[in-house]
C-alpha cells in the first residue's frame, strides 16, 4: 500500500463520524454486564474501582499512598477500559455504517399478491412485511421485488446494484440457476411472477445486516481457545500481584525498613501484566475481519466460516468464469462449404458491429486481425441493430443496400437452424458436422447466417484469464492446492488445466463426483473451499467448509455455503482467505506482542515498588526512570496507551503475504515479538521524561 | 579452569548425545513390543502381570479410563508406603529398630515417593528400615518413573495416531516400562555403582574408631553447652546401591543417606559421579527420539531435544561460572577463592565458592550436578544448595520453576514439554494465519483449556504454597536465614515440591507437620494436577484427524521453531516468578555485589 494510500486510509478510519458515537458508545459499555464479557477487560475495570475507592478513601485522610498518585493511576486505569471500549465501538461503528446503507434498501413496499401462479389472476396489494413464505408476486419492470423469493413464470432484467453495487443488470427467470431474486431489488423491464421463499425477517437482507451488525456475532472457536489462554495468563499474573504483598510482608519484617508496595502499586502492575492489549482489541479484530469482508463484497453468515478460510488446503474451482473468462472468444472462422474464409469473417464482423458482448467484440477483433476487415459505422452503412432477446437467441444487424434488404444473424445453431429453415432455407449436414466438430473440441460453436444461407460457424474458444496462473502459483506458496472442476471432457480439461497452471483437475463433473471429491479431501484431514452458484452445486456446498455461493446463483445455492460473494466472482475466494488469515494473524501478533511486552513492564515496576525495602534493586532500574511513583505511573500510562495506537493495525489487519510458513513467522516474530520487547522499553522512558518534566516526581 | 569446565561438559554432552539414539530406539520398540527377542523373553512375565491384575493387555483404554488406572494405582501406593513406615517397627529388615515413622512424614513421604517427587524431610539412616527403603521407596521409585513413561506414552500416542478412541493400556505401559527399560537399567547401573565403591549389604550400623579424636559441643540435661570427645564413628550401612541406580534412572532423587550424592556410599568417586549425571538425562533424553520415531518424523524429537539441550548448556554455564568466581564478601574477608596451581601444573586448588562442596567434586562437577538434577526433576544432589552463591542457587531454583522441561523428570519432563510446544505453537500458528496444529493436529477449545490448567497448576501451589508459609509462624520458625535466603529457601522447597523435583535448598527444617503437610499437598497437586490433563489432551489429539503439511503449515522441526519453544517456556517461567525470585536470589546477589 502506498504511503498517500495508508494514510488516506488512516483517516477514514478516524473519520469523525464514526469516532463521535464511538466515544459516547465507550462510556455506555463501562456497564458492568458488558464488561463481564471480557474477562480480562473486567479485572482491569474491577481494579479501577478499586483504586477509585482508595482515592475517596486517601480524601478523607486514609492515606494508602500519596492521593495524587491514586488520583492519576486510577483515571488511567480508567482510560485502559475506556480506549479497550473504544476500540470495539470504532470496529462496530465501522459495521454499522457498512448496515445502515444496506437497510436503506429495505424499504416497505407494496408487493402485487396473486391469487394463483398465472399472471392473469387475482392482484391484491399488499405490505411487503406482511408476506409469507409461498405467497405469489407480481413483479412488473419498475417495481421493486418486495421479498427473496424464486420466480416461477417470465423473465426480467433486474437491478441489484443495491446489494451488489454493481450497476449493469442481470437477468432473471424461471427454472435454472437464474431464477432467484432478492428483496430490495428491482425490476427494468418486462415482468415475473415470482414465490416468496422466506418469512418477514428472515430475508437474506436481514441476515446480512443482522451479521454486520455483529449482533448475531458469536465468538469464534479460535477466538474462544484464545481468550482462555488469555484468562489463564490473567490468573497467573493475578497470583503473582497477589503473593507479591505477603512476600514483601516477610521482606520487610526480616529486613526490618522499608513498607510493602500499597494495593494501588499491585493493582498497577497486575493491569500492566495482564494481556490488556490483545484482551482490548480481541473483539474488534473480530468485528473489523467481518467488516473486511463486507468491503470485499462478501457476506459470511458465520465468523466460524472466515476462521476457516485461513486454513484452506484444497480450493475448488469452477473452470467457467473463474479460471477461464466466462465469455468465450473468437478463435477461428470455419465457412461453410463453398463460402470463403474472408465472406465469413466480412457478415460476422457487420453482424457484431454493434454487439458490445465480449463474445461480439472478439468476433470483430479476430476479423480484424485475420483479415484486417476495418470496423465500419453502422449509421453509414444505413443498417439497424438487432438486438439480443431472451426469446430469439439471436442478434445481429439489418441493412439496407438500396433496394436489397439483407438480414445478417448470429447465434446458437439449434436457433439459427430454426430461423434458416422458417425462412424456407437448408441447414445442411455440412454445417452439422462442423457445428459438432466445435462442440467436441470444448468451445462453443456460432453459426452466421446471411438471410437463408448459412455462412459458416465461428469457434469461441476458451480463453483462460490473464494473471489467473499467477493466482495459483500465490496460492500454492500459501499452502493451497486448486482443483479445476469442469464439465468438459477430460481432454479438453487437461488443456485448460495445464495453461491455468492448476494443481489438479475434475473432468466431466457431475454433483455426486463433486461431493466425493469434497469428501476424500476432507477425510485426508484437508479443508476445502469451493465456490458454485447452481442449484446442481448444493450438495458440494453444503459439504465443503468454506463455501461461497455467488450472489447470482440459485436460492439453493445460497442457502447452502456460508458466505455469499455479492460480486459473483469465483477468484473473490482467495481474497477470503487472506481475510481469514489476516484474523488470526493480527490475534497472534497482538497477543505476541502484548506478552512481551510485560518484560519492560517488570523493569520498571519490580524497583520501584519494592524501593524502600530493597534500594538495592534499583540496580534493575536500568530505563533510570526519574522516581518510583513516576516509573509504575509510565508503565500504567504506555499500557493504556498502546491499545489507541493499536486500534488501527486492529482494524486494518496485519498485512499477509505468500512468503512460506517459516518466513511469514520469523518476519512476525521479528516485528511484534522483538517490538514488543523493544518498544515498551522507550514508551515507558519517554513518558516518564515527560512526567518527570512537568514536575511529577 | 575454563578448560576444565569445557573438557567436563562437553564430555558429558557428547556422551549424552550418543546415547540417546540408542536408549530412543530401545524405549520405542520395546514399549510398542516391536522387539522380538524381549517379546520372547518377557511374555511369560507379562503375562503372569496381566492374569494377576485381570487386564486383557490387547484391551486399549479411552483417556478417562487411562486416567482412572493410574490415579487408583498411585492412591494404592500411597496407602501402601504409608502403611510399611507406620509398622516398620514390627516388620523384618530393621536390624537398629527403627520406631514407626510420625503421621505427618509419613504422609508426606509416602506421597512424595509416588509422585517421583523424593522430597525427604526425614534422613534415611536414622529413620528408615531396609525393608521400608527397598519395598517402599525403591519399588515406588520404580513405579513413579514407569507412570510417568506411561503418560508420555499416552500422550504421544494421542499425536501419533489419528481418529482413534483409545491411547493404550496402562497396565501394559507400565509393565514393560518397568520390565524392560528401568529394571535392566537399573540392574546394570547398580553393579556399574558398586564397581565405584557404593556399598549394597543388610548388615548392622559399623561402630568405627577415627583417625583421631574429634571434639563437638552438645548440651546436657540442664541446656548448657559441653564440649565432648569421641574417638568412634557410626557408619550407616544398607543396601545401597540398588536404590541408588534406581534413584537416578528414574529421575526419583531420594537418597538412602541424608547427604544424598554427597555421601560416599552413595556416589563415591568422580566417575560414578559422572555416571549418575547422565542416568539422570538417559531416558528423558532418549524420550525424546521415542518420540521423534513415533510420530513418525525424528526431526521433532531432535528439536524437542535441542531446546532442552540448548537451556541446560546455558544454565550451566550460569552456574558454573557463578560458582568459579565465588563470593565476594568472602573475598573481602580473606578468603582464598582463587584457583592454585603447582608448579608442575597439576591443580591444587578448584577455587570459587566450595563452601557445601565435596572436595573429590569441585567447582564443576558440584554446579553441573546441580544443573542436571533440577533441569531433570531428579533432586539429588552432591552439594548443599544453600551454600550456592545466589546466582548459582538461582539457576537450580529456576529449572525446578520452568516446570521441569530441561529434560525433565521421566516421561514428565517430554509430556510437560510438550504442552509448552503446544502453547508456542497455538501462538505462533495464529501469526502465521492459520488455526495453530502441532504435528498436524488442530489445537482446539477443549485443548487450551487443559494446557491453561498445566499452565496454572504449579504457579498456584508454588506462589500460594510460599504465600502461606511466609505469612504464619509454624513457617516462618524454620527459617535458619533471616531476610533475603531465607525467603529463598521457602520458595525453594515449594517449587521443589510442586514440580516434583524433591531436592532442598535446606537450611529450612520442613519435617514438621505444616511443611509435611503443606508440601505433601503440593506434590500431589503437582503431579496429579498435570498428568490428567495431558492425559485428556492425549485423548482430544487421538481422536481427532491429521491434517496433512503444506507449505502453509508452520515446521516444527527447525531452528525458529526450536527458539520459539525455548521463548515459550523462558518467559512463562519469567514472567510467572520474576517478582518471587526477585525478592530472594536477586536481591542477595545485588546485596553480595554491593550495589
Amino acid at each position: 500500500m502506498s504511503s498517500s494510500a495508508s494514510s488516506s486510509a488512516m483517516k477514514s478510519m478516524f473519520d469523525p463520524k464514526l469516532v463521535k458515537p464511538a466515544i459516547a458508545e465507550s462510556f455506555k459499555k463501562l456497564a458492568p454486564q458488558i464488561q463481564w464479557r471480557n474477562p480480562v477487560m473486567f479485572v482491569v475495570y474491577l481494579g479501577s474501582i478499586l483504586t477509585t475507592m482508595f482515592l475517596i478513601k486517601s480524601l478523607f485522610g486514609k492515606d494508602e499512598a500519596a492521593s495524587g498518585f491514586i488520583a492519576l493511576v486510577s483515571i488511567w486505569l480508567w482510560f485502559t477500559v475506556l480506549f479497550a471500549n473504544f476500540a470495539e465501538a470504532m470496529a462496530e461503528g465501522r459495521s454499522k455504517a457498512q448496515a445502515a446503507s444496506l437497510r436503506s434498501a429495505k424499504k416497505n413496499v407494496v408487493a402485487k399478491k396473486l391469487a394463483n401462479e398465472s399472471r392473469e389472476s387475482a392482484v391484491t396489494l399488499t405490505d411487503s412485511n406482511s408476506l409469507r413464505r409461498g405467497d405469489l408476486l407480481l413483479v412488473e419492470a419498475g417495481d421493486m421485488i418486495p421479498a427473496d423469493g424464486e420466480v416461477v413464470d417470465g423473465i426480467a432484467s433486474v437491478n441489484e446494484a443495491a446489494i451488489t453495487g454493481e450497476s449493469a443488470p442481470v437477468i432473471r427467470e424461471s427454472g435454472g440457476d437464474f431464477s432467484a431474486v432478492t428483496g430490495g431489488t428491482q425490476v427494468l423491464s418486462d415482468w415475473i411472477v415470482m414465490r416468496v421463499s422466506v418469512n418477514p425477517g428472515e430475508a437474506f437482507l436481514d441476515r446480512m445486516i443482522a451479521m454486520v451488525e455483529g449482533a448475531k456475532r458469536q465468538k469464534t472457536p479460535n477466538e474462544i481457545a484464545l481468550t482462555i489462554l488469555l484468562v489463564a495468563l490473567t490468573i497467573v499474573f493475578l497470583l503473582v500481584t497477589v503473593t507479591l504483598l505477603p512476600f514483601s510482608m516477610f521482606g520487610v519484617s526480616a529486613v526490618g525498613a522499608g513498607s510493602p508496595p500499597s494495593v494501588t502499586v499491585l493493582i498497577s502492575l497486575l493491569v500492566c501484566l495482564i494481556p490488556t492489549t490483545i484482551a482490548g482489541l480481541l473483539s474488534a479484530i473480530g468485528v473489523a475481519g467481518m467488516s473486511r469482508m463486507m468491503q470485499a463484497n462478501v457476506i459470511a453468515t458465520s465468523g466460524r466460516a472466515v476462521e476457516a478460510a485461513g486454513d484452506v488446503n484444497v480450493l475448488l474451482l469452477d473452470k467457467t468464469g473463474t479460471i477461464t473468462l466466462g465469455n468465450r472468444q473468437a478463435s477461428t472462422f470455419i465457412p461453410a462449404n463453398g463460402v470463403t474464409e474472408h465472406a465469413l469473417a466480412d457478415a460476422a464482423q457487420l453482424a457484431s458491429l454493434n454487439d458490445e458482448t465480449p463474445e461480439g467484440r472478439s468476433v470483430v477483433v479476430l476479423a480484424k486481425n485475420r483479415f484486417n476487415i476495418r470496423e465500419r459505422e453502422i449509421a453509414t452503412l444505413g443498417a439497424t441493430f438487432i438486438p439480443f432477446t431472451a426469446q430469439t437467441r439471436m442478434s445481429g444487424v439489418h441493412l439496407k443496400d438500396g433496394d436489397r434488404q439483407r438480414e445478417i444473424l448470429k447465434g446458437a445453431a439449434s436457433a439459427i437452424k430454426q430461423h434458416v429453415e422458417n425462412l424456407g432455407g437448408v441447414f445442411t449436414a455440412d454445417i452439422n458436422q462442423k457445428v459438432d466438430d466445435v462442440a467436441r473440441r470444448g468451445s462453443t460453436p456460432l453459426v452466421v447466417a446471411d438471410g437463408k444461407v448459412v455462412l459458416g460457424v465461428v469457434e469461441l474458444k476458451d480463453i483462460v484469464k490473464g494473471g489467473i496462473k499467477e493466482r495459483f502459483s500465490e496460492l500454492r506458496r500459501m499452502g493451497i492446492t486448486t482443483i479445476m472442476i469442469t464439465g468438459d471432457n477430460r481432454l479438453t480439461a487437461a488443456a485448460i488445466a495445464a495453461e491455468a497452471g492448476v494443481d489438479d483437475f475434475l473432468a466431466e463433473a457431475t454433483p455426486e463426483a463433486k461431493l466425493k471429491l469434497i469428501r476424500d479431501y476432507q477425510a485426508e484431514g484437508k479443508l476445502v473451499a469451493m465456490t458454485g452458484d447452481g442449484t446442481n452445486d448444493a450438495p458440494a456446498l453444503a459439504q465443503a467448509d468454506v463455501a461461497v455461493a455467488m450472489n447470482t446463483g440459485t436460492q439453493a445455492a445460497k442457502e447452502a455455503g456460508n458466505m455469499v460473494d455479492l460480486d459473483s466472482n469465483p477468484t473473490k475466494l482467495i481474497e477470503i482467505v487472506e481475510i481469514g488469515k489476516q484474523m488470526l494473524m493480527t490475534r497472534g501478533s497482538l497477543t505476541t506482542f502484548s506478552i512481551a511486552n510485560d518484560v519492560a513492564k517488570y523493569f520498571a515496576i519490580i524497583p520501584a515498588a519494592f524501593a524502600s525495602t530493597f534500594p538495592a534493586l534499583n540496580a534493575l532500574n536500568i530505563m533510570h526512570l526519574g522516581s518510583p511513583n513516576s516509573a509504575i505511573l509510565s508503565a500504567v500510562i504506555f499500557n493504556a496507551l498502546i491499545i489507541i495506537v493499536l486500534i488501527p493495525l486492529a482494524l486494518k489487519g496485519v498485512a499477509y503475504k505468500a512468503i512460506g510458513a517459516q518466513q511469514l513467522l520469523r518476519r512476525n516474530l521479528l516485528i511484534y515479538g522483538l517490538g514488543g520487547l523493544v518498544v515498551p522499553f522507550i514508551g515507558i522512558k519517554i513518558i516518564d521524561v515527560a512526567l518527570t518534566s512537568v514536575g511529577f516526581a | 579452569m575454563f578448560s576444565n569446565t569445557l573438557v567436563q561438559v562437553g564430555l558429558f554432552l557428547t556422551v549424552l548425545l550418543l546415547v540417546t539414539k540408542p536408549m530412543g530406539l530401545w524405549i520405542a520398540n520395546v514399549m510398542n513390543g516391536n522387539c522380538k527377542i524381549i517379546n520372547r523373553l518377557g511374555a511369560p512375565f507379562e503375562r503372569l502381570i496381566y492374569r494377576t491384575l485381570g487386564t486383557n493387555p490387547d484391551t486399549e483404554m479411552g483417556w478417562k479410563q487411562y486416567a482412572i488406572a493410574l490415579l487408583l494405582f498411585n492412591l494404592v501406593g500411597v496407602a501402601f508406603v504409608y502403611v510399611l513406615q507406620r509398622w516398620q517397627v514390627w516388620l523384618p529388615l530393621n536390624p537398629q529398630h527403627f520406631s514407626a515413622v510420625s503421621v505427618d512424614s509419613s504422609f508426606n513421604t509416602a506421597i512424595s515417593f509416588v509422585t517421583n517427587t523424593n522430597w525427604q524431610g526425614y534422613s534415611g539412616e536414622v529413620t528408615m528400615s531396609y525393608l521400608t527403603q527397598m519395598l517402599g521407596l525403591t519399588v515406588q521409585n520404580f513405579l513413579s518413573a514407569a507412570t510417568g513413561i506411561a503418560v508420555v506414552f499416552a500422550l504421544i500416542r494421542g499425536f501419533a495416531r489419528h481418529t482413534s478412541k483409545t491411547i493404550g493400556n496402562f497396565w501394559v505401559d507400565m509393565t514393560r516400562s518397568t520390565l524392560y527399560i528401568l529394571l535392566p537399567l537399573s540392574f546394570l547401573f547398580a553393579i556399574a555403582l558398586m564397581g565405584q565403591g557404593v556399598i549394597q549389604n543388610f548388615d548392622v550400623y559399623k561402630e568405627v574408631s577415627t583417625l583421631q579424636p574429634t571434639t563437638y559441643s552438645t548440651a546436657n540435661e540442664a541446656g548448657q553447652l559441653i564440649n565432648q570427645t569421641t574417638n568412634t564413628q557410626t557408619l550407616a550401612m544398607g543396601p545401597v546401591a540398588s536404590q541408588e541406580a534406581i534413584k537416578m534412572i528414574g529421575t526419583n532423587g531420594g537418597g538412602f543417606f541424608n547427604t544424598n550424592s554427597a555421601h560416599p556410599f552413595e556416589n563415591p568417586t568422580p566417575l560414578s559421579n559422572f555416571l549418575q549425571m547422565l542416568a539422570i538425562f538417559l531416558i528423558p533424553a532418549g524420550l525424546c527420539f521415542a518420540f521423534g520415531m513415533m510420530v513418525g518424523d525424528r526431526r521433532q524429537g531432535w528439536a524437542i531435544f535441542s531446546a532442552m539441550a540448548i537451556v541446560f548448556v546455558v544454565m550451566a554455564a550460569v552456574a558454573i561460572s557463578a560458582e568459579q568466581a565465588g563470593n565476594s564478601i568472602l573475598t573481602a574477608s580473606g578468603a582464598d577463592q582463587t584457583v592454585s596451581v603447582s608448579q608442575s601444573g597439576m591443580a591444587l586448588q578448584s577455587g570459587g565458592n566450595m563452601e557445601g562442596k565435596e572436595t573429590r567434586f569441585g567447582i564443576v562437577s558440584s554446579a553441573l550436578f546441580a544443573t542436571v538434577t533440577t533441569a531433570a526433576s531428579c533432586g539429588a544432589v552432591n552439594t548443599m544448595h544453600d551454600s550456592l552463591t545466589p546466582i548459582g542457587g538461582l539457576v537450580p531454583m529456576w529449572l525446578i520453576q520452568l516446570g521441569e522441561v530441561i529434560f525433565g523428570g521421566v516421561g514428565s519432563g517430554l509430556y510437560t514439554m510438550l504442552i509448552y510446544a503446544v502453547l508456542a505453537v497455538f501462538i505462533a500458528g495464529l501469526m502465521i494465519g492459520r488455526t495453530p496444529e502441532y504435528l498436524g493436529k488442530k489445537i482446539e477449545i477443549f485443548d487450551m483449556k487443559m494446557t491453561a490448567i498445566i499452565i496454572l497448576v504449579t504457579p498456584l501451589l508454588v506462589l500460594i504454597g510460599t504465600a502461606i508459609a511466609v505469612s504464619v509462624t509454624s513457617g516462618t520458625v524454620g527459617v535458619a536465614n533471616p531476610g533475603a535466603h531465607g525467603f529463598s529457601e521457602i520458595l525453594y522447597a515449594l517449587s521443589s515440591a510442586a514440580n516434583n523435583n524433591g531436592s532442598a535448598f535446606a537450611g529450612l527444617s520442613a519435617n514438621t507437620p505444616f511443611y509435611n503437610t503443606l508440601l505433601a499437598f503440593a506434590m500431589f497437586f503437582g503431579r496429579f494436577g498435570i498428568i490428567l490433563p495431558v492425559l485428556a489432551i492425549a485423548g482430544s489429539m487421538a481422536a481427532k484427524k491429521r491434517i496433512p503439511v503444506s507449505l502453509g503449515t508452520m515446521p516444527t522441526h527447525g531452528a525458529l521453531f526450536v527458539t520459539l519453544l525455548i521463548g515459550a517456556v523462558i518467559l512463562v517461567g519469567a514472567l510467572t516468578f520474576i517478582p518471587a525470585l526477585a525478592l530472594g536470589p536477586v536481591i542477595e546477589h545485588l546485596l553480595m555485589v554491593g550495589v
